[in-house]
Order: structure tokens, then sequence, then C-alpha cells
């Protein structure tokens, strides 16, 4: 399959992503818009490794070049789980002292 | 590698003395003499004595200029603890936790001057900001602080995607997670036959979020709203050293931006650091908090430190971005000691400060004439240094002419507060203040004072 299909599909998850972040107002769903980034951004490392593999395997059959993508991948993987962890306990903290997880509560420091 | 692993280690040291005593007198010692032991192992990888030898296979590539930024981070962390650990250990029953934070912090700013390649770029930008999240939402009861950490938080980690998804569109056209000046990207550059739109769809996406962790306009909003609703301690912190590391990696990932990517990069570098100067300067004028205000100032100071980048890796600009960072942190940490001794942060909270409590009053002043430029203070031979540079490289004169209209702009708001303390008639409430205290303040104040006279009393450092 082309590489160009690849790159639409990540685009477009990466946008829904991004417009979930613009638009809604729940503090969780804002969260799991930007997960959806991240996994965007995975899948599309993933599938460069594999165009970039391909290419060389071509000129050399044990060719490593591409694998350091994936490696990448983990290394997000990993950071996004500890940015889970961070965000949930700031917005149960946010929870217990305002009963809400909606970010329009965001506007005590506007003044 | 020693600072990133001996800091790495600190912050455990500081997670189990927590467990094993409360008294936060105890913590607070830990933690000052844990920065100074951290400071030695970066000397001594500094003066070849001792480093750990470990192959990451160039992932990790340690060049005295960094070191000798780590010196300044570190420096700057050591006058921090000693300005503000009784202050920090006030905020919330976790003291120990507080300082394994700052440790974790440390270790990012260790890993952002020495990073090779954009996968240790991201490490180390989500190790620095990871454990500021939760520094900004430490005051757990106060709402200002629920909300910054909440908007820092999300903010933060939605420019952490953007940033990844700019790191996969130029993994895809390069091959390699070179960084910008690297050799894989200039080949693939060559190598294209039309314009490569992932290269320059990634490089764009790096700059806006990159710019977005040094709080430099456009992407500055969140700025103000975290670092008033932090807890004043943890502003400092961020203020100073934490931004002067996210510069030096924005600086380190994009130097030689224009002879790699073509002049046409002018024109987004100058748009940032226009836009930057002047919301920063403007904004800071209107504001009536001085703890906003200083906010609004290290935007403006963003802008600044900018010209670093602009200055395409000249030598001179390399120094002033070393003695900004060094001139920036001192001044704004001894100021924001200050701020929190005082009850009000209001303007009129310093009214007749200099009544009071003349040796704050004192120091407060010569932070702020730093903080403004004016000669004889560090802060003038940061701005000459940078703005210098940006002239060497052959930077566009209405640029700089710009930036020193805005400083003169940043001279009244700094001022405002000056005239506060000398000038009004007022009581302000303060916290009890200790000798010790004031004559760090003095040594600080005196240290702004040297550096401003003989700059290369610094400098000099890092060529022998």
């Amino acid at each position: 399959m082309p590489i160009q299909y690849y790159i639409y599909l990540c685009l477009a998850l990466f946008s829904i992503g991004i417009v979930g972040v613009l638009t809604r107002r729940n503090a969780i769903i804002v969260f799991m818009c930007i997960e959806l980034m991240l996994n965007a951004v995975n899948l599309l490392l993933v599938a460069f490794s594999k165009v970039h593999n391909t290419a060389a395997l071509a000129g050399d059959k044990t060719s490593m070049i591409g694998i350091e993508a994936q490696l990448f991948v983990f290394f997000i993987m990993v950071v996004a789980a500890a940015e889970v962890s961070v965000g949930l306990a700031i917005i149960v903290m946010m929870y217990r002292n305002v009963h809400s997880v909606d970010i329009n509560f965001l506007n005590r420091l506007k003044n | 590698m020693n600072a990133i692993i001996v800091s790495a280690l600190l912050g455990v040291v500081m997670m189990f003395s927590g467990i094993f005593t409360t008294n936060k007198t105890i913590i607070k010692n830990i933690a000052t003499v844990g920065v100074l032991v951290l400071l030695a192992a970066n000397l001594m990888e500094m003066n070849n004595l001792f480093s750990f030898d470990i192959n990451t296979h160039d992932l990790i590539v340690t060049q005295r200029y960094g070191l000798f930024f780590n010196c300044i981070a570190f420096g700057a962390t050591f006058i921090y603890l000693v300005l503000s650990a009784s202050d920090i250990t006030e905020v919330g029953v976790n003291a120990a936790e507080y300082f394994a934070l700052i440790f974790f912090v440390l270790c990012g700013v260790a890993i952002l001057s020495s990073f090779n390649g954009l996968l240790m770029l991201f490490i180390g930008v989500e190790i620095l900001s990871i454990p500021l999240y939760i520094l900004t939402g430490s005051d757990k009861r106060n709402l200002k602080s629920n909300e910054a950490s909440l908007k820092y938080f999300l903010m933060g980690s939605f420019s952490t995607g953007v940033m990844l998804m700019g790191i996969a569109l130029m993994y895809g056209a390069t091959g390699n997670f070179g960084m910008v000046h690297s050799s894989g990207l200039r080949g693939a550059i060559i190598a294209a036959q039309q314009p490569p739109y992932l290269l320059v769809a990634g490089v764009i996406l790096l700059f806006a979020s990159m710019s977005f962790k040094v709080s430099a306009a456009p992407f500055h909003f969140w700025t103000p709203d975290v670092y008033d609703g932090a807890p004043s301690v943890f502003t400092s912190f961020m203020s100073t050293i934490v931004k002067a590391a996210g510069m030096l990696a924005f600086i380190r990932v994009f130097e030689n931006l224009f002879t790699v990517l073509g002049p046409t990069w002018h024109i987004i570098v100058d748009f940032a650091i226009v836009s930057t100067l002047l919301i920063g300067n403007i904004t800071a004028v209107f504001q009536q908090s001085v703890k906003r205000m200083l906010a609004y100032s290290s935007i403006a100071q963003a802008g600044f430190m900018l010209f670093a980048l602009y200055a395409n890796n000249t030598e001179i600009a390399k120094e002033g971005m070393l003695l900004y960072a060094a001139a920036y942190s001192l001044a704004t940490i001894s100021i924001f000691a200050v701020l929190i001794k005082l009850q009000d942060y209001s303007l009129d909270g310093f009214n007749g400060l200099a009544k009071k409590e003349p040796v704050l009053a004192f120091a407060a002043t010569v932070s702020l004439l730093s903080l403004s430029g004016i000669p004889l203070t560090a802060g003038f031979f940061a701005k000459y240094y940078v703005l210098a540079g940006a002239l060497q490289a052959g930077g566009a004169l209405w640029l700089i002419i710009v930036a020193v209209l805005l400083a003169a702009v940043s001279v009244y708001y700094y001022f405002r507060v000056i005239q506060a303390m000398y000038f009004k008639e007022g009581d302000p409430q303060t916290l009890p203040i200790s000798g010790g205290f004031k004559a760090a303040l003095i040594a600080v104040a005196a240290f702004i004072v040297i550096l401003g006279i003989w700059p290369s009393a610094l400098l000099s450092w890092l060529y022998f």
C-alpha cells in the first residue's frame, strides 16, 4: 500500500484530536483527544519506519535502517503513560475541589 | 553524563529522605547540599577529572558549552534554594517531594544541554515538563493553583503532540532523527526534486511547539495564567532555569536554521521575535499585580533570547545566550524571593518597602535594573551580546531598533515598582525575614553588578 494512505489516515486522526482539544469542554475528553494525537504520531512513525526499511533492504538484505522509529514509538508510549498518571491526578485534584471536570471553570485567572 | 545520572539519583534520594524524616530543616539542607554535589559532579566532567563513560550511540554528546550551561543552571538553582528553600517547604505537606521534582527537572535540563537528535530532545523536554505540571498544582487546596496546573498540563501535552507530529514528518522526509542542521536533512533537501512538503510541515510544527515551551508569541497565552496561578516559589523556578533550558534546546535544535533551510525562514523568526517582544512588553505595562507583570516580562525576555536563535550560531550570540541565562535567572530569582516575602502581590503592596526593609528594596532594585538592561548590571551586557550577535550574523537593522525601543518600554514598568518602593508612602506587610536571607540577597545583587562590569569573568570559563 502506498505511504500516502498512511499519511492521510494519520493526519486525519491527528486533526480529529486537535479539533477535539479545541472544541470539547470536558477535561477528560480533551485529554483523550490528546492521546489520539499521540497515537496518530505512533502510527505514522511505524509506517515511515517500514518505508525507509524497505528502501534500505533493496541495497542491503540485513539492513536495520528504520528500527529507530519503532524505538521512538516505545518512548512515546512510556512518556504518554507518565503523562496519563500525572494528568489524571491533576483532574482528580480539580474534581475534589470543584466537583466538576468542565474546563469552563478555568476562568479564575483571567482577571 | 555526570549531571544526568547524579541529578536523577538525587531525585530518588530526596524521595527517600521524605520517608525517613519530616523535619523540614533537614530536608532543606539535604537538597541544598545535593545541588552542590550536582554542581561538583558537573565541574568534574567539565575539567576531565571524572565522568561516567556510557555508550549512548551518539544520542547524548556532551560538549563544553552544554556543560557550562549546566553549571549556570545548577548554580542558579543553588542560589534559588538558598533564598527560597524555606518557602518551598511551606507550600504543602510533601516538602521532600517538591525537592525531588526539582532534581528531576534538573535532569531534564542536563539532557537538553547535551542531546544529539530529536529522540533525546523529546525525552528531555518531557522530563523537564512533567514534574512542572505537578509543581504548578502543588498547592492542592488553592483553586488558582489547580486551575493553573490543569491548564498547563492540557496545553503542555497538546504542544507535545504537535512536536511529535513535527518530528514524525521530519523523519518521514529524511529517514533519521537528526537535528535541523544535520547532514541527513541537508541531503534530503538536496535530493528532493520538488519542495519537500513533509519536511517543511515538520519543521514548522517543531518550531511552533518549541515556541510554546519557551512561551514565545503567538504561543505565549498559557504563560501569564500559569505563572500567576502557580505557587510563587515555583513560578520563580519555572520562569528562570526551566525557561533558559528550553531556550537552549530551541537554539540547539534549530542552529544554523537559515543556512540549512534558506532565507525564507527569516520571515517566521522575525515574526516570532517581534510579536513576542511587542506582546510581552506592551501587555506588562497594564498589569497591576507584580507577579503577573513578571510573567509578561518573562515573555518579553524570551523575545530577547530568541535573538540568539536568529544570530545563527555566531560565537558572540552563543556567549550572549549563556550570559542572558545567568543574568536573567539571577535577577528574576532575587525579585521573586523578595515578592514571596510580601503579603500583597499588587503594585501597592510594594509602597514604602524601602523605609521598612531597605535591604529587600535595594536587592529588588538591582534585579529590576538588570532586567531592564541598565548599564553596570548583568542585563545590559546580556542584551548587548545577543543583539550584537544578530547584527554580526547579518540581521536586519530594523529588528534591532524595534528590540531596543521595546527595551525602553520595559524600563517603564520595571521602574514603576522601584518608584513604589522608594517614593510612595505605605506600610507593606512582610513575612519574617532572617539575617541570612538578607545577606544572600546582597550577595546576589553584588554578583549581578560584578557580571555587569566584567561579563568576561563568567564567559572566560567557557574556553579554558
